[in-house]
């Protein structure tokens, strides 16, 4: 196991109390920055980090700070994304659940940084047992004089609230996420003005996800350059990896950047490899929106180099032969799994969330979700599978937020890698009528 | 129906919870507190949102009723109908069809007898479908009121419909304690 940066301590008894969190260290981030450190400092510290946004997108963190209006008379906001809602992605409920105190430290060291007075996690309303975990690590921050007036004796003053969500994936698109905060439909906002200078309330924000909130923690406390040592290149630090489907050992795991992909699907220290003794098929690396890449293309690079879980690696070869590090969420699956019927699922997924704000994503969504619903059963045509590009490609890039090229990555990126299958559904439509048709043939030619 | 609204009021506890969460935002901003209110409103109410507790919610925030109904429409985990005791809702999204969600439907379907989208003779069970609820690790699974249930087999799911069958409504606020192993 590699080094662990954020979950070093989820298995001490107790570690969600705040005795014990404290016991274990925690909350020094906090001293030092306050007692030690000017709000610029510790931005320094959080640029020097090569942070980069742990939510999907990869934006330099420090950078995002920078950006964050100081000039200005309104009141500075600082809210949590924890809306988690990428399907494959389960690490900041891993997180907030096991050691809550973590977001709640890296709230106040990173509220300070800021120059926020109030700040807001914003949860996914499905979460509300974890709301509960989060409002109870609050009230003992308080009671120990971490949060509220005068913090440790300073003049530093800071309140923080949990927020609930009430099932939007879109509201995990930033600006959309703020309109919700207003008490108003999730339907994001155009950019500029950015949230930097125009967000909460039309006040200077800054929304970070829950685990670049929580690695500020161990930059603060190692400093930004000791942190940018872990990891490869411009993917320093730690990522917590959420992996789901066909493996032996799903769950979240903390991985050094530069694991190579192979090690950790085979490693027993990670997902313990394939279930059932099956053969590795495919892999959507980071959450459902990157695209799907098939096993020798996760494993190796189209140039034949091993593929390693950062940024870069993940991504080379572009969108031709390559995907994304997005979230972490590592979705697995086995060569009995049907690729249409996957992403049938994810087609429906998103055209149940689109907004309905920008027609190309509203209309789009659905017209990918009957196509590919029709091919998954049997009632397709050759046409449909370009005609499902054509759509994809018209949706992508043409709407307000990313939720539209979401959309179309895994639809585009599953007909490239796996054409011959669409086809399949085509030309025997008898074969596809049970729902686990690949499953059933596998067993069969046993 | 006058009469109807007269009815609508948050008991004391919730009333005093409902002024400590409008207090969470800047003066003037008590719109924000509208999701929470929500979701505090479903719990007490049965389960759902009834136009007239929208139109309570509304004046407890002092916006217009139309502020609320089209916020209560975009978010999925507001019932604008009412809904059974236990509101099961199984995820049905990319991983956890991998792992067999459409076998829990399934059977979910043949014991209780109804399809997705229905509520039992009895309005002891409502069955959903549902997107990506950030338990894919954990898959199969189903969210009932606050409480996931995970790793979940035909067979437990069958056992926990057995031993929820034997309960109150399940709450939307605080999970419950059910084991199906």
């Amino acid at each position: 196991m590699g080094r662990q940066l954020l979950l070093e301590h989820i298995a001490v008894p107790g570690i969600e109390t705040f005795e014990v969190y404290r016991k274990m260290g925690g909350y020094a981030s906090v001293e030092k920055a306050l007692k030690t450190m000017t709000p610029d400092q510790v931005t320094e510290q959080v640029k020097n980090s090569g942070l980069r946004g742990r939510g999907g997108a990869g934006f330099p963190a420090g950078m995002k700070w920078s950006f964050l209006d100081r000039k200005s008379d309104k009141p500075r906001y600082l809210v949590c994304n924890a809306d988690e809602s990428e399907p494959g992605t389960f690490k900041d409920r891993y997180l907030m659940e096991k050691i809550p105190h973590l977001l709640v430290e890296g709230m106040i060291t990173s509220s300070y940084a800021l120059g926020a007075k109030t700040s807001y996690i914003y949860i996914r309303g499905e979460y509300m047992y974890v709301l509960q975990i989060l409002e109870k690590a609050i009230r003992e921050a308080y009671a120990a004089g971490f949060l509220g007036k005068n913090i440790l004796g300073t003049d530093y003053c800071l309140d923080l609230y949990v927020h609930p969500g009430a099932g939007a994936y879109i509201c995990g698109e930033e600006t959309a996420l703020l309109e919700s905060l207003e008490g108003k439909r999730g339907n994001p906002r155009l950019k500029p003005p950015f949230p930097a200078i125009a967000g909460l309330y039309a006040s200077p924000t800054v929304v970070n996800n829950v685990e670049t909130i929580a690695a500020v923690v161990p930059i603060v406390n190692l400093g930004g350059d000791e942190y940018a040592k872990v990891g490869v290149g411009k993917s320093t630090g730690t990522k917590l990896i959420s992996a789901s489907g066909h493996i032996n050992k799903p769950g979240v795991y903390e991985i050094e950047m530069g694991l190579p992909v192979e090690e950790f699907i085979y490693s027993d220290q990670y997902c313990g490899g394939i279930w059932k003794g099956r053969k590795l098929k495919a892999v959507v690396a980071g959450g459902s929106s990157v695209p799907i890449l098939p096993a020798e293309l996760i494993l190796k690079t189209a140039k034949g180099e091993p593929r390693l879980m950062t940024y870069e690696s993940l991504a080379e070869g572009g969108f031709i032969s390559g995907t994304m590090l997005g979230s972490g969420g590592f979705i697995v699956m086995d060569e009995t799994t049907c690729i249409v019927r996957n992403l049938w699922t994810f087609a429906r997924f998103y055209h149940h969330e689109s907004c309905g704000q920008c027609s190309p994503c509203r209309e789009g969504t659905g017209w990918m979700e009957k196509v590919l619903h029709r091919i998954e059963h049997g009632h397709g045509q050759m046409s449909d599978i370009d005609l499902l590009v054509d759509v994809a490609k018209k949706i992508e890039g043409n709407t307000i937020c990313p939720l539209g090229d979401a959309a179309a990555w895994p639809v585009a990126s599953a007909i490239r890698h796996f054409r011959e299958e669409f086809e399949y559904h085509v030309k025997y439509p008898e074969k596809v009528k049970n729902p686990k048709h690949f499953e059933e043939q596998l067993l069969v030619n046993r | 129906m006058a009469t109807e609204k007269e009815t609508i009021q948050f008991s004391d506890s919730a009333l005093s919870k409902a002024k400590e969460i409008i207090g969470r935002y800047p003066e003037g901003k008590q719109k924000s507190a509208l999701l929470p209110l929500l979701h505090l409103a479903q719990s007490e109410f049965d389960g759902w949102l009834s136009p007239a507790v929208m139109d309570y919610v509304a004046s407890l925030l002092q916006i217009k009723p139309i502020e609320v109904y089209e916020v209560a429409t975009f978010y999925t985990m507001f019932n604008l109908e009412p809904v059974g005791n236990h509101l099961l809702e199984v995820c049905r999204t990319g991983p956890c069809w991998l792992r067999g969600a459409e076998d829990i439907v399934k059977r979910i379907e043949q014991k209780l007898n109804i399809k997705v989208g229905e509520t039992t003779a009895d309005g002891k069970f409502t069955l959903k479908t549902v997107e990506c609820l950030g338990s894919c690790g954990t898959a199969p699974m189903l969210q009932c009121g606050a409480t996931f249930f995970e790793n979940l087999s035909e067979e437990s799911v069958e056992m926990l419909i057995e031993k929820l069958a034997k309960q109150k409504r399940s709450s939307y606020l605080r999970p419950t304690e059910i084991n199906v192993g």
